[in-house]
């Protein structure tokens, strides 16, 4: 939020000549606004038939009904708990495995073709093996998420011990610095942005498959409500429910950056961008 | 001496796989855990399965869906991109709608898409579409936002015209950005276009191994999950090529510019 409302001051600023000119945050919520007006009107005026996109209010209607009940806000519950534990998992295991590969050159060199060859593998691919092996519970889900995730940190830690300083490697092995203690004093404040953009990119991709596991596997959660509402033909609540989801992921994406932020107060580049 | 290097760097490339796979074909190797059947079984019935007819008739329909959904969304999003990229105030306007809607897991627009499209081709490619076209879109208009300055001061004083301005300039300065989009919209793609047939098809890949999954034919599924990661890595392998190839200029620029 402040991020927008800086460079509407700035754009406000640069177009002096125009000191009417609307500060970006204003003509943002008339974006939003015009979306919410569009999706209202064009179904009334039978622009589009309202069996298949509804009125505005209908959504807004059939998620109030949503959430007076518990349902909702357990498969809420669940689908945040899936994606927390399989990042969690994700993170972990990227981490401490992209420091051990990226540490040892041979090592690296070895799994470098391994990698770049399981990195393209759709995650969906092994959906049948999930259902196959967990059917319809939060583990086949999991194990999607997890997948899906884990080469996103993995691919971003590994490119950040690769861009440690030769010159502070060198100096640490010289004052013979104990394995942990590189790693906690060279390696970890150099891949410490690349792993925060590992989890930035990561905890997109594990809610995608978070949310995609339990629509087409069916374990609980918000996308197995969605499966529902499309079974049933309750077109207004698989809207409303579509669009909590793009909320979660709007929050998810402002969180993170938050976080992203935090961890990084000390960096030069969020440094300078505070400044300026 | 480049003999031995040559040798020493296939070692490195074929040496860890060639390992796994090993592993995998002795572990297997008698099993008679269903799940898991020996992987010669597998590569025994990957041709019987995918070489017989089903070749044509659904694995190049998912391919031919998938890249013109993908091409879709690429000129939808560079276009969209750079118009957006280039108005402050369409951008301002447009900014939170555009994080909304990039937020929506794509898979979920799958129902919604399909009350307006049906379960056809149709369908899918706007599935392909509606999820490759955000990752695409972001990145060209923060590719066009970042251009250089000199240069975009350079080509008014030229007065250059519009149309030579926007291919030179624009898309040229932007590319960089383009491409790395492009890239996260081809992993997306390929998600979709597996998702959208495990709901509705009646052919394609995905439907297919589904179809193994629920009549349990497990050395079959297994054929499917291999033939997904070999599209994925050739698609991704062309994708590098195609882009080592057209954006050689900006890899040799930043080259030079970390030498210096």
């Amino acid at each position: 939020m402040t991020a927008t409302t800086t460079t509407g001051a700035t754009a406000a600023a640069t177009s002096g000549r125009r000191p009417r000119a609307l500060p970006a945050w204003v003509l943002g919520l008339i974006g939003l606004a015009g979306l919410m007006l569009l999706t209202e009107l064009a179904p009334r005026a039978g622009l589009v038939s309202r069996r298949y996109l509804p009125p505005f209010s209908d959504m807004m209607a059939a998620l109030g009904d949503e959430a007076k009940t518990s349902t909702f806000w357990q498969s809420l519950l669940d689908t945040l708990r899936g994606w927390a534990i399989g990042l969690a998992i994700a993170l972990v295991a990227g981490v401490l495995l992209g420091i051990v590969i990226g540490s040892l050159p041979a090592v690296r060199a070895a799994l470098t073709s391994t990698i770049e060859f399981l990195r393209p593998i759709p995650s969906v691919a092994l959906i049948p093996l999930a259902v196959l092996l967990y059917g319809p519970t939060p583990r086949s889900t999991l194990l999607l998420v997890v997948y899906a995730s884990f080469w996103q940190v993995l691919v971003q830690v590994l490119y950040g011990v690769q861009d440690v300083d030769p010159v502070a490697r060198e100096t640490a092995r010289s004052y013979r610095f104990r394995p942990l203690t590189q790693v906690r004093t060279v390696i970890w404040p150099t891949a410490l942005p690349y792993v925060v953009t590992g989890f930035r990119l990561g905890a997109a991709v594990a809610l995608i498959l978070e949310i995609t596991g339990e629509l087409v596997i069916g374990s609980p959660g918000l996308g197995q409500q969605i499966a529902v509402a499309q079974n049933s033909e309750a077109v207004p609540s698989m809207y409303a429910l579509v669009i909590v989801v793009g909320l979660l992921g709007v929050l998810v994406n402002v969180v993170v950056r938050a976080l992203e932020r935090r961890a990084l107060r000390w960096h030069p580049s969020i440094r300078r961008e505070m400044i300026s | 001496m480049s003999v031995l290097s040559v040798a020493r760097k296939m070692l490195l490339l074929l040496a860890v796989p060639v390992v796994l796979i090993a592993a995998w074909w002795f572990a297997t190797a008698h099993s008679t855990n269903f799940f898991w059947p020996p992987l010669h079984d597998i590569l025994a019935t990957f041709g019987d399965t995918w070489f017989h007819g089903r070749f044509t008739a659904d694995v190049l329909p998912s391919v031919a869906r998938l890249l013109a959904g993908y091409f879709l969304a690429l000129i939808l999003g560079v276009g969209l991109g750079v118009a957006i990229g280039s108005l402050r105030w369409l951008r301002a306007l447009l900014e939170p709608v555009l994080e909304f809607f990039r937020a929506i897991p794509s898979p979920v627009l799958v129902p919604i898409l399909m009350l307006f499209a049906g379960i056809g081709d149709g369908m899918k490619i706007l599935v392909i579409v509606s999820g490759c076209v955000w990752p695409v879109l972001l990145n060209t208009v923060e590719g066009v936002r970042g251009l250089d300055e000199v240069l975009t001061d350079t080509a008014r004083c030229y007065r250059m015209r519009p149309h030579s301005r926007l291919i030179h300039l624009v898309l040229r300065g932007a590319s960089p950005q383009i491409a790395a989009g492009a890239r996260q919209a081809l992993s997306i793609g390929i998600i979709l276009m597996v998702i959208s047939e495990m709901f509705a098809a009646n052919s394609g890949v995905g439907f297919t191994i589904v179809q193994f999954q629920r009549s349990f034919s497990i050395p079959q599924m297994w054929t499917g999950i291999i033939l997904l990661g070999l599209i994925g890595n050739v698609l991704s392998i062309i994708f590098q090529i195609v882009e080592s190839r057209a954006l050689s200029w900006y890899t040799g620029l930043r080259r030079s510019q970390r030498e210096s």
